[in-house]
C-alpha cells in the first residue's frame, strides 16, 4: 500500500505535513478527509485514529497521529536534508523548543481567532447564527489580543534578528509557523501588516519551500471565509469539537 | 558553570524535568525560580527566559525553554538509556505522539485546579463554577482518552516501557491530585500505570520531587502561602482568565 497521509488542507498541521512531503519528494497517497462533512468523525477514520483527528499516517500497519510526531517520522524514515531537523544537539533542541511553545500558544491563538472571527458575525456562512452568541465581542477581542501576545513573542524570542526561526536554516519549525500564521490570515487578520520583520521571513519561508507549493497548500485555507454552509445534520457533529476549540 | 536547571517544583513540567535529570544522575545546579514570589518575571531570570517561563535550562550561553525539548536535550547530551527516548523510528514516533496529545488534552486543563482553588482566592479572584465543572469534565474526558487509547494494550503511555512522556502525563496528573482530587479512584488501569512509574523511580525520588505540591492545601489553610507581589499580579490574571 505505501504510505498514506489522512489530510484536509483546511487544518494547519496537514498543510505543513502536505508541503513537507512533497517538497522532499516523498511518495505518498494522499487520503483527504473533509472535514466540513465530519468525515474525521466516521467509524472508517476511527480505525486510522482513534482520537478522530487529523492529520494522520498510515504506513503498512503503523499508524500514527499528531503532526509533529508525523513530521519528526518522515524527517527520520526519508532521510531528508539535514536542515528541516539538524542533528547538531543544540540545533535541533531550538527546533525542539519551537515544536512544543507553538502547540500552546500560536496554535492555540491562530486557531481561536479563526474560529471565533468566523464565529462572531451573523453574515457568516459556516455556521448558523446562534453559535455568534457563544463569542462576545470580549470574547473576540481578548483572542486576538493574545495573538498580538504571541506574535510578538513569535519575533522577538523566536526570530529575532535570525534568517529562519532556529538558526540560519529552514527547518520544521518554520513550516510549522508560517502554516499556523496562514490560518490566522484565512480568518482576516493582517497579521503581517506592520511587522515587516515576520513579513520577511514569511517571504524566504515561501521562497525555501517554493511559492507554487504553498500557495496549492493554502487554497483551501484562503477560500474558507466563501465556502457553502454545511448541512444541519453536519453541524449538529460538528458542534462539540467547535465548542471545545472556541471556549 | 556547568548545568543549570532553573524550576519551580510546583509547576507540573519541572516536576518532570527534576526527576528526569535526578533519575538519571545528571549533575545540575538547581536554580530555584519561585512562581508565587513572582520570581519567574524578576529582571535577573527575565535575562536568563524572556518569555517568563519555568523550566528553563542553562548550559554554558546556551539556554532552553520548554520540558520536553529540555528532556531530549538532556537524554541526548548525557546519553540516557534508549527507553527514555527510543531510537528505534516507531517507538519515537509514539513518544511525540503521545506529547502532541498532551499539549492539547493535559496541558492547560489539570493544572487549573490549583488556579483555581489556591491562586484565584489568594488574588482575591473567584474562578465561576461553571468553568470549574467544565475543568471537572474535561479531566474526565482527557482520563478515559489516557486510559483507553494510550494505556491500552501498554504498559505506559508510549509503549511498553517508560519514557519521558510518562514524567511528563503523571507530574501533571499528581497536580489535581495534591489538590484532592482523586483521579485514580475507580480508574485501575491508570492507578496501576501510577504504581509502575513511581516503582521505577523511587518512592524518595517521588516525595523529594513532590514536596511542595503534596503540601499545597496545607500552606493554603494556614495561610502561609505567599501572596504573589504586584508585578506577578498581571501574569497570574491573565492565566486565570484564560480558563475556559
Amino acid at each position: 500500500m505505501g504510505l498514506e497521509l489522512y489530510l484536509d488542507l483546511l487544518s494547519q498541521p496537514c498543510r505543513a505535513i502536505y508541503i513537507f512531503a512533497k517538497k522532499n519528494g516523498i511518495p505518498f497517497q494522499l487520503r483527504p478527509v473533509e472535514l466540513r462533512q465530519a468525515e474525521h468523525l466516521s467509524e472508517a477514520f476511527a480505525q486510522v485514529n482513534p482520537l478522530k483527528k487529523v492529520p494522520a499516517l498510515k504506513d503498512g500497519d503503523f499508524t500514527l497521529a499528531e503532526s509533529v510526531a508525523i513530521l519528526l517520522y518522515l524527517t527520520h524514515k526519508y532521510k531528508v536534508p539535514d536542515h528541516w531537523y539538524p542533528q547538531d544537539l543544540q540545533a535541533r533542541a531550538r527546533v525542539d523548543e519551537y515544536l512544543a511553545w507553538q502547540h500552546t500558544a500560536l496554535r492555540r491563538s491562530c486557531l481561536r481567532a479563526l474560529w471565533h472571527k468566523f464565529c462572531c458575525f451573523p453574515h457568516q456562512v459556516m455556521f448558523p447564527v446562534f453559535l455568534g452568541e457563544l463569542v462576545s465581542p470580549e470574547l473576540l477581542a481578548a483572542t486576538l489580543a493574545e495573538l498580538e501576545v504571541n506574535l510578538q513573542a513569535l519575533e522577538d524570542t523566536f526570530l529575532q534578528n535570525k534568517v529562519f526561526l532556529a538558526g540560519p536554516h529552514v527547518t520544521l519549525a518554520d513550516l510549522v509557523a508560517i502554516t499556523e500564521l496562514m490560518h490566522a490570515v484565512g480568518a482576516g487578520c493582517q497579521v503581517f501588516e506592520g511587522r515587516p520583520k515576520l513579513a520577511a521571513w514569511r517571504q524566504r519561508v515561501e521562497a525555501a519551500v517554493g511559492e507554487d507549493l504553498f500557495r496549492e497548500a493554502h487554497e483551501v485555507i484562503l477560500k474558507a471565509k466563501d465556502s457553502a454552509p454545511a448541512d444541519p445534520t453536519i453541524k449538529q457533529k460538528l458542534m462539540p469539537g467547535v465548542l471545545a476549540m472556541i471556549r | 558553570m556547568g548545568l543549570e536547571l532553573y524550576l519551580d517544583l510546583l509547576s507540573q513540567p519541572c516536576r518532570a524535568v527534576y526527576l528526569f535529570a535526578k533519575k538519571n544522575g545528571i549533575p545540575f545546579q538547581l536554580r530555584p525560580v519561585e512562581l508565587l514570589k513572582g520570581q519567574h518575571v524578576s529582571r535577573e531570570f527575565s535575562q536568563v527566559n524572556s518569555l517568563h517561563k519555568v523550566p528553563t535550562l542553562k548550559d554554558g550561553d546556551f539556554v532552553l525553554s520548554e520540558s520536553t525539548a529540555i528532556m531530549i536535550y538532556l537524554s541526548c547530551k548525557y546519553r540516557t538509556a534508549d527507553h527514555w527516548y527510543p531510537e528505534d523510528l516507531q517507538a519515537r514516533a509514539r513518544v511525540h505522539e503521545y506529547l502532541g496529545w498532551h499539549a492539547d488534552s493535559i496541558r492547560g486543563i489539570f493544572g487549573v485546579p490549583l488556579w483555581s482553588q489556591v491562586l484565584a482566592p489568594l488574588l482575591g479572584v473567584q474562578v465561576s463554577e461553571e468553568k470549574v465543572e467544565r475543568n471537572r469534565t474535561s479531566m474526565k474526558q482527557a482520563l478515559g482518552q489516557l486510559e483507553e487509547t494510550f494505556l491500552r494494550g501498554r504498559a505506559f503511555v508510549a509503549g511498553q516501557q517508560v519514557t519521558l512522556a510518562d514524567l511528563l502525563a503523571l507530574e501533571e496528573l499528581m497536580q489535581p491530585v495534591a489538590l484532592g482530587h482523586d483521579l485514580f479512584e475507580g480508574r485501575p488501569r491508570l492507578a496501576a500505570w501510577r504504581a509502575c512509574v513511581e516503582d521505577f523511580l523511587g518512592a524518595q525520588l517521588c516525595q523529594e520531587t513532590r514536596g511542595c505540591i503534596l503540601s499545597v492545601l496545607e500552606q493554603a489553610a494556614n495561610k502561609t502561602i505567599p501572596v504573589p507581589p504586584p508585578e506577578a499580579h498581571e501574569s497570574v490574571l491573565l492565566r486565570i482568565a484564560r480558563i475556559p
